[in-house]
């Protein structure tokens, strides 16, 4: 026992010398400012609203459609239920479970628009409004669906491609980070048509060393790739830590953003980004659902509500910045 | 041996199998490893003669990084499955390490060193847990391991966001202490033309200590010995207990290094990370020479089997074939190294 006690003084006295070496000047959580609370309820009585996507786990992307929608939740007294399945089958079946639920609006991501549409529909068959948001901007109309807020990812697509052309850059590299995307595949088709010497590589979204590595090896395969488009915020940080290691002129310009890629707009390390307001989405996609229930609204006139493609670039950077800093841009 | 000296006239009138002398080529072929070495060498001179960006020096570095991040952790788990068990929560692990660190670092203010090393007494003590339970449930580790596969992934997502309100962590590059740990771990060595990361100097460096332990130590043996047969090694005084959570925690510390690195390489860590990669590490070891029922297998052909892994992922790339394809001519190659890899062994045992 007193081989114990003084082994715990040893301890004890050890974790408290390092502790006090231990703190850091810098950064950390205290340093981070507070995001001021939304502003109180709308009086209106509490409405449960079921949000659900197709977002795969720990993508950065979601978090802004997330405060989003928990800022209009908040704003209008709803109780929001937050899911996600990256799995059209399983995103489907809970839409079913919020029907069985009977909450009161569903606001749905359509990425998967086959897998989802017998669920919707019956959801809008047992008259729970359903606002669509980020993806199925072909299909929402015909299952019933009020509203629509995203971008056409097509449309997005182009407008890098024509940016590209305005650039006077000569070849960019598409990254997919995930094979089989529907959405992502759009975007660089998109900027294909409007920059033909657009080439596809695909990486392990999921794995980023080797995201990295890979990137590097392509820009060291073909050296005339002056532009490298990734299709995700910390795909852009990655790519230009690739574009360093192959000693590669090439820029790094990209769809979506989060607070390290603004960062990183505005010291130069990425030229510009496609902007598609995920916080609107998330945000519109609630509120709508609000407006129709309290005061019988639909917003868009039958027709899909876009949120994007914006650019952000080195010019209007600054504006962006601070909010991006609370986390919802 | 001696049997055979000391009655030379019957060793000469029937030659006896189990006594007979192998040639040195023969020994050498029969090595667990050498399979894979031929794997390797076919697939490099394959992407020598398609891939002109494959010849430059230069990019040597590129393709060991990408085979080091596999290996660092390859080299654990063929050590694991020789001693007969598996671990499906190594890749997730990875990550929990990663984000604890981060986490731990930005959430507290505290010196990042602090972060780094709670990150290691937790991935210890996640693998000291997985061959704990092993013992203390009698399940085989493929369900312990899962059950701690799912956990982690779930733990990784949860934490995050209520700590950070996220899904990734938040930058800790302005943090003390980041810089001299980032020189640890994601710094970078310029040899002549070839820029390495000091990955590969990790996975070196464990490749052969574990090649070491195994064939030249009394630890190594007990690792053979718990993986041909548990009870057996039981009876002759074996720890099996000990080896076993021994071998699972050498998965952790590995996990740990590897998690440091995708933090200090990347200032953030995204809390979905990591998930499949566990099967990678496995393939790697098998493509290496483990037999998936233990008892068997060398780390030095498990570090090949990364480095095949490695060039196959890039020499696609610097081939520049049709990238749509990318995965089916990746798991063409993997049969290919494999398929040469038994098929020397073949040749060998027959000799």
């Amino acid at each position: 026992m007193a081989r114990t006690s003084k082994f715990a003084v040893l301890v004890t006295s050890t974790v408290a010398a390092l502790s006090l070496a231990a703190c850091s000047s810098s950064g950390g959580k205290q340093s981070t400012s507070e995001s001021a609370a939304p502003a109180s309820a709308s009086g209106t009585p509490t409405m449960t609203v079921a949000f659900i996507t197709h977002a795969a786990p720990g993508d950065t992307f979601w978090d802004l459609v997330r405060k989003g929608a928990e800022a209009a939740a908040a704003k209008s007294n709803i109780e929001l239920q937050y899911q996600s399945d990256p799995d059209g089958a399983n995103q489907a079946n809970l839409v079913q479970s919020a029907i069985d639920k009977k909450v009161d609006g569903i606001a749905v991501t359509l990425a998967k628009p086959d897998a989802m549409k017998a669920n919707v529909e019956k959801a809008v068959k047992a008259s729970i409004p359903v606002t669509a948001l980020n993806g199925g901007i072909d299909s929402w109309k015909s299952m019933g669906v009020l509203s629509y807020f995203g971008q056409d990812e097509k449309i997005a697509g182009e407008a890098a491609g024509e940016r590209l052309k305005a650039d006077g850059a000569k070849k960019a590299l598409c990254v997919i980070q995930e094979q089989g995307h529907v959405g992502l595949e759009a975007r660089c088709d998109g900027t294909k048509s409007a920059f033909p010497d657009t080439e596809k590589i695909y990486v392990t979204g999921t794995d980023m060393p080797s995201v990295q590595s890979a990137i590097t090896s392509k820009l060291q395969q073909d050296s005339s790739i002056d532009r490298v488009l990734t299709l995700g915020a910390p795909f852009a940080l990655t790519a230009v830590k690739s574009v360093k290691d192959a000693n590669s002129s090439a820029k790094v310009v990209t769809f979506d953003t989060n607070e390290e890629l603004v960062g990183a707009i505005k010291n130069g390390q990425v030229e510009w980004a496609v902007d598609q307001q995920p916080y609107l989405q998330g945000y519109l996609a609630v509120d709508s659902l609000w407006l129709y229930k309290n005061n019988g609204n639909t917003i868009g006139g039958g027709q899909a509500t876009l949120t994007g493609p914006a650019f952000i670039d080195k010019t209007n950077v600054a504006a962006v910045e601070q909010f991006a800093a609370k986390g919802t841009r | 041996m001696t049997a055979a000296a000391t009655e030379p006239s019957r060793a000469e009138a029937i030659r006896d199998d189990r006594v007979a002398t192998r040639s040195l080529a023969a020994r050498m072929l029969s090595r667990p490893e050498v399979g894979s070495l031929v794997g390797a060498i076919v697939i490099f001179a394959l992407f020598m003669l398609v891939a002109v960006p494959f010849r430059n020096v230069a990019n040597i570095g590129t393709i060991l990084y990408g085979a080091s991040t596999i290996g660092i952790m390859a080299v654990p788990v063929a050590l694991l499955m020789i001693g007969g068990e598996f671990d499906l929560s190594a890749g997730v692990a990875v990550t929990t390490s990663g984000l604890a660190a981060s986490l731990l670092a930005w959430n507290f203010g505290l010196n990042v060193w602090v972060g780094v090393f709670l990150a290691l007494a937790l991935s210890l003590a996640v693998g000291a847990f997985n061959g704990w339970l092993l013992f203390k449930t009698g399940l085989p580790s493929f369900l312990v391991t899962l059950g701690t596969f799912f956990v982690l992934q779930g733990i990784n997502l949860g934490v995050t966001r209520l700590l950070t309100g996220n899904v990734a962590t938040a930058d800790i590059s302005d943090m003390d202490g980041f810089a001299s740990a980032q020189q640890v771990f994601g710094s970078e060595i310029s040899l002549g033309p070839i820029n390495l990361k000091i990955t590969v100097l990790y996975w070196v460096v464990l490749t052969v200590v574990a090649a070491h332990i195994l064939l030249r130590r009394q630890v190594g043996n007990w690792i053979f010995a718990v993986g041909g047969d548990a009870s057996a090694a039981r009876a002759i005084g074996v720890p099996v207990r000990a080896t076993k959570i021994g071998l699972f925690m050498a998965v952790g510390f590995c996990a740990w290094l590897s998690g440091m690195h995708l933090l200090f390489q990347f200032n953030t860590v995204q809390s979905g990370e990591g998930v499949g990669k566990e099967f990678i590490f496995i393939i790697a070891a098998v493509i290496g020479g483990c037999l998936l029922t233990g008892g068997y297998g060398s780390v030095v052909g498990a570090s090949v089997g990364a480095l095949i892994f490695g060039m196959t992922q890039l020499g696609i790339n610097y081939a520049g074939w049709n990238p749509d394809w990318f995965k089916a001519f990746l798991g063409v190659m993997l049969l290919l190294a494999t398929i040469v890899n038994v098929y020397v062994k073949r040749k060998a045992d027959l000799r």
